[in-house]
């Protein structure tokens, strides 16, 4: 069942792949322009990286949300899928993982070349995909939770704005701090297992509340 | 064994109403537009709760069944259920796999067949007609094991063929001691012996 679901999400996106571009463009044109903007200052720009790449992620993140349930929302399968005998639980991580590959995975993958541009060194551009590995599931599942609360509401990505940059901000600072880390000499290692606790944290609480919200906004 | 379904209380819109189905019946809601015909299947389901009263389902309440009773329902409301982009034979796999009978290919061609969308089945939902995406609709309930149909407005969009079929499923199902709950506008002239009329104003 839950191979099936996480098949169905990635093909439906795979058939509606200018959406899902579309988070990813604007993942590169963020962070690109900030370079041009700043000025080629090597010392400059690797101080701004890890900050630059980690708001363009979480911005590019809470864009996306809207499409975990958006759409099963409209079409009625929404409801299908809460009505069958498998754990609401279960449903909320498939999809949320589906999500993830199909718009967290390709900022991942590119974050390392759009590093380059920032004078990155060898060992700063790992962090920074180590970082965004761990960091971006939190943002998918933590985002759910909102998405599933502004389903169906008027003015729904402000909504979602508001309830979840709270929770995306310790994950911003542990993320960033860690490529900071990387950047300054330090150890990165602290941050990185803060943000590994809190995706543990995330992933265990964060879809029971999914499906909460999701059967209030069915109802 | 009698399954009962038993709803007390409810909203604005209706109020003390109260009933049960047993195996083997047809219980037809019939009501003017606006008249909660359709809130009060999505409370049978378990989608919405009443402001007062409860479901019950074999004496126990679906709130605490919970999963267990969704494994015995299945519904079809106004929305048809299916995704646009994938093909008619894709959704109905889909649907399939998700709800716990996952079906091969040839098991859903079948399915299919009987509704009369065999040629159909590699189309993407997209491009079909609204009584084909209807009838597409129908196949999820051909293929779940529920026990308990809740249809909302099962013969709209439908030509006179397909609510032929329709009727002739639903017949079927109550046969095998089913139960179904049906919200209608017209009558369903089924030919089945029990059939209970529920009328909201």
């Amino acid at each position: 069942m839950f191979g099936w679901l996480v098949w169905r999400d990635l093909i439906l996106a795979w058939r509606r792949r200018a959406d899902v571009l579309a988070t990813l463009f604007f993942f590169i044109i963020v962070v690109s322009l900030f370079p041009l903007g700043i000025g080629p200052e090597r010392e400059t720009l690797r101080t701004i990286a890890p900050g630059v790449v980690w708001v363009a992620a979480l911005l590019a993140s809470m864009l996306s949300l809207g499409r975990i349930f958006g759409n099963d929302y409209q079409d009625g399968t929404l409801e299908q899928l809460l009505l069958t005998r498998q754990p609401a639980y279960l449903i909320v991580l498939a999809k949320v993982l589906a999500h993830w590959i199909v718009s967290e995975l390709p900022l991942v993958l590119i974050a390392p070349v759009l590093g380059l541009q920032f004078g990155l060194s060898q060992n700063g551009l790992a962090i920074v995909v180590v970082s965004l590995l761990l960091g971006t599931p939190v943002l998918s599942v933590i985002g759910s939770v909102g998405a599933a609360l502004t389903l169906g509401l008027r003015a729904a990505n402000v909504l979602v704005a508001l309830l979840v940059l709270p929770l995306y901000i310790p994950v911003l600072i542990f993320g960033s701090g860690a490529v900071q880390a990387s950047v300054t000499g330090s150890d990165p290692q602290a941050w990185l297992l803060l943000l590994g606790a809190t995706l543990i944290v995330s992933l265990v609480f964060a879809p029971w509340a999914t499906s909460a919200a999701l059967r209030i906004s069915v109802e | 064994m009698i399954n009962l379904t038993c709803v007390r209380g409810a909203r604005r819109l209706f109020k003390d109403l109260n009933f049960s189905a047993s195996e083997g019946e047809l219980v037809e809601l019939r009501g003017p537009n606006g008249s909660g015909k359709t809130s009060l299947l999505r409370i049978l389901c378990g989608l919405a709760t009443p402001a007062a009263g409860e479901v019950r389902w074999n004496g126990r309440s679906i709130r605490k069944l919970g999963e267990e009773y969704f494994a015995s329902l299945a519904y079809l409301g106004h929305q048809n259920g299916i995704k646009d982009e994938l093909t008619a034979i894709e959704n109905l796999r889909v649907s399939g796999a998700v709800s716990g009978t996952p079906l091969g290919k040839p098991e859903a061609q079948q399915i299919l067949t009987r509704v009369g969308l065999l040629l159909q089945q590699d189309l993407p939902t997209r491009v079909l007609s609204a009584g084909q995406r209807r009838r597409l609709g129908m196949t999820r309930l051909l293929s779940s094991r529920a026990k308990l149909w809740i249809l909302d407005e099962v013969l709209t969009s439908l030509d006179d063929s397909a609510m032929n079929l329709s009727r002739e499923f639903i017949t079927e199902h109550l046969k095998q001691d089913g139960i179904a709950i049906v919200a209608t506008h017209q009558d369903l002239n089924l030919a089945t012996p029990r059939i209970q009329q529920l009328r909201l104003s």
